[in-house]
């Protein structure tokens, strides 16, 4: 009987969530409050329970989140007994006296990476599991399973393993750590059946609702204290949901009537343009931004 | 809807990127603005259709310099089937990158250009794919539109490379007529081709039946992780978590604990918080067995009916991945599933030719890309099974202790060949 593929990606990932816990010392999960970590979440308790989580969830707060996601980390955390680090970028700006970023969207992207380098030497984390997905980006294609990072959290090409069969070496030096990406072979279509198959809930922006927007370069932008409304704006109420839940200033709504997980597959299904295309308001700058990203240490 | 997972080899320019740009263009998992990227970049077009090789470009500093250095991995899906290509580029690390890419696929289709027929580079990615034991082997004679879609030049190419497959004793290898540039039997059948009359690639792809290879095996189950709650409540609970490599294990299974030799029986299954009577390979299960035991990490559950060999001394086909050269008496760090042991190099007993299968014995050095076969003996007894018989559980890295770097891929073997 040829198995249905969401339980052998499901069960890839459980293993690499178990070969984590057990090749690290101070492993942890970075938790967005997104769909993508709310999978990992959910993963993570069929890999460890009856046991307590053999890492804490992580949440670099960039102060620009989505109040729904924040509300749905803590009750998640409080829900779950597990252990849940809250570590500030506002926090980073102010000690290190660095400079927010400015303009119409500005975007705290590149700080957050001040505060994720801190954090990981703050708990010596060795390794650090995310959402990340292969599909997501050109430049994510040859990513690793375990990619190592150097103590600038900077993606070496020198220090990328060959990975065989199942067998992932997590083996490091004294100041490096490893980012695990257990979803790497999921689609975002992956992500969504999952979600709809294990009836996981998610925060309540994913469905649609009403929202004050702007249009800006045809996408959606929501209204809020973040971002600087100009006198062109025009602030128009709308049906929106979110496809990926990111900053409110530089992730980008889309118009929709989905009020359930099946829904939003049927509105995928009909789309035509990328999750980052349709809602990252700030990889369309360049081509290869993200790999920039990638490379000074953002995930 | 089930998972395949496949690799597509070819050499430099016989038009590997334009078939897996193809493949996603056609089944549509392209989006609008992916396309629109590479429509910018596109010089050329043929049929209105953009440049599909650009859509599987990888890094920029390989944009920069034109090659491409590593493995990508690409996803589509059709109704029947989600699938994930391995695409494992060409050039000078092509050994490398292909045994990485392999190491995971349940299939191979290897390139040849029609105007070029069996090449020297087809002949290395058909030996690779033996090492390898790639269950199953299409051949696709790529560029048929540059020949005029002549029958005679296809079946010129069948003949050569069925004595190939013949030589390599590959498992029966399927052969079709494509044009990867024109889409000429990729998804849809070519109406080029009147004469061909079998499936399209995307159909064969979909047929493809991956039932039972490795159910049918004996079971084996690493430990991977021991979940021990240690509450007042599940005082007892000792759950021993692992992926099944190979096999089906059902309750009251008697069972053998690897290394130390224990028997017992399986008590319970579970996956998630549900219990299962049986649970079969590739599955991430818990297993709890009768009586108390003291099992680790990298300790093996085998039915106590079907033990694997138990030995210090072993021989493996190795695959050099380091450009710091293999050489006798070298000592490395053996990761097999989930147990790891250091380990020394005893002999180099053969160099094999990648291109040819030609063998020179006892050489004194294995450089990178280079195959050997060497002896190789543990610091702790290794409970393992033949990679011949038992891909998911016969393989295994060596990891250099000073560099961490993974540095050789390993076929197990108990005897000489
Ligand atoms: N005429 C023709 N040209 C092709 C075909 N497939 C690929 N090509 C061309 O062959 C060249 C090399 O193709 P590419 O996909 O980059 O090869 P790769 O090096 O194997 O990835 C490009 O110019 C392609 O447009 C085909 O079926 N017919």
């Amino acid at each position: 009987m040829p198995r249905d593929y969401l339980d052998t990606l499901e069960s890839e990932a459980i293993y690499i969530l178990r070969e984590t816990a057990a090749q690290f010392e101070r492993p942890a999960l970075l938790f967005s409050g997104g769909k993508d970590s709310i999978t990992l979440v959910h993963l993570a308790l069929k890999a460890f329970r009856p046991g307590r989580l053999p890492f804490p969830l992580v949440h670099i707060d960039t102060g620009h989140n989505f109040p729904e996601a924040l509300a749905f980390r803590d009750r998640l955390a409080v829900a779950l007994g597990e252990q849940l680090i809250v570590r500030y970028v506002e926090d980073t700006i102010q000690s290190k006296n660095l400079q927010d970023g400015t303009g119409k969207f500005a975007s705290r992207n590149a700080l957050q990476t001040h505060t994720l380098l801190d954090t990981v030497s703050e708990f010596a984390f060795d390794a650090c599991i995310g959402g990340a997905r292969r599909d997501e980006e050109k430049a994510r294609a040859k990513e690793r399973i375990f990619s190592v990072r150097d103590e600038f959290g900077q993606w070496n090409p020198k220090l990328q393993r060959p990975e065989l069969w199942q067998l992932y070496n997590g083996r490091i030096h004294k100041g490096e750590n490893v980012r695990v990406f257990p979803i790497s072979n999921w689609t975002e279509l992956d992500v969504w059946r999952y979600l709809e198959r294990e009836q996981i809930a998610l925060p309540s922006i994913y469905f649609a609702h009403e929202r004050d927007v702007i249009e800006y370069e045809s996408q959606l932008i929501a209204v809020s204290p973040f971002i600087r409304l100009d006198p062109s704006d025009q602030i128009t109420r709308r049906r929106v949901r979110y496809r990926t839940v990111g900053d409110m200033t530089c992730t980008a709504a889309v118009a929709s009537e989905a009020a359930t997980i099946a829904d939003i597959i049927g509105e995928i299904a009909c789309t035509r343009i990328s999750e980052r295309g349709e809602t990252r308001i700030d990889d369309r700058v360049s081509e290869a931004a993200m790999e920039d990203r990638k490379k000074n240490g953002y995930f | 809807m089930d998972l395949l997972r496949f690799i597509t080899a070819g050499s430099v320019d016989d038009g590997k990127s334009t078939l897996i740009g193809r493949l996603l263009y056609d089944s549509k998992s392209i989006w609008e603005d992916q396309l629109e990227a590479i429509e910018r970049q596109s010089k050329r077009r043929d049929n209105g259709v953009p440049d599909l090789a650009l859509l599987t470009d990888g890094l920029r500093a390989e944009r920069e310099q034109g090659i491409t250095i590593d493995v990508a991995y690409r996803y589509f899906n059709t109704v029947r089937r989600k699938f994930i290509i391995a695409d494992a580029p060409g050039h000078i690390q092509y050994t490398r990158n292909m045994v990485t890419g392999a190491s995971n696929a349940d299939l191979i289709v290897i390139l040849i250009d029609a105007r070029h027929g069996v090449a020297e580079q087809t002949r290395r990615h058909s030996i690779i794919a033996s090492l390898l034991k790639l269950p199953h082997v299409i051949v696709a004679v790529n560029k048929m539109d540059l020949v005029g879609y002549a029958q005679d030049v296809f079946d010129g190419i069948v003949t050569a490379y069925s004595g190939l497959a013949r030589e390599l004793q590959l498992p029966p290898v399927t052969y079709l007529p494509i044009s990867a540039l024109q889409g000429d039997n990729i998804v849809k059948r070519s109406a080029h081709m009147s004469w061909y009359e079998g499936p399209s690639l995307l159909e064969l792809l979909e047929e493809v039946s991956l039932a039972g290879i490795s159910e049918a095996l004996p079971a084996r189950f690493p430990v991977q992780y021991v979940i021990r709650p240690q509450t007042e409540t599940l005082h007892d609970y000792r759950g021993y978590a692992g992926q099944i490599s190979s096999g089906t294990f059902s309750v009251g299974d008697h069972v053998t604990i690897l290394p130390s030799g224990a028997t017992t029986r399986i008590a319970r299954i579970e996956s998630g918080a549900q219990q299962l009577q049986t649970a079969c390979a590739p599955q991430s299960v818990v297993l709890h067995v009768e009586g108390e035991f003291d099992i680790s990490r990298g300790d093996l559950i085998v039915p106590s009916g079907a033990l694997p060999t138990l030995q210090q001394e072993l021989s493996s086909l190795i695959c050099w991945m380091d450009v710091k050269p293999l050489l006798k008496g070298n000592r490395y760090l053996l990761q097999y599933n989930t147990f790891r042991t250091p380990v020394v190099i005893k002999a180099l007993e053969y160099r094999l030719d990648v291109n040819s299968l030609d063998r020179e014995t006892t050489p004194d050095r294995i450089e990178l890309n280079e195959v050997v076969r060497a002896r190789i003996k543990t610091a702790m007894p290794l409970a393992f099974d033949r990679y011949t018989g038992n891909h998911a559980h016969g393989a295994a890295i060596l990891i250099d202790e000073s560099s961490n770097a993974t540095v050789g891929a390993l076929m197990l073997e108990t005897e000489a060949v």
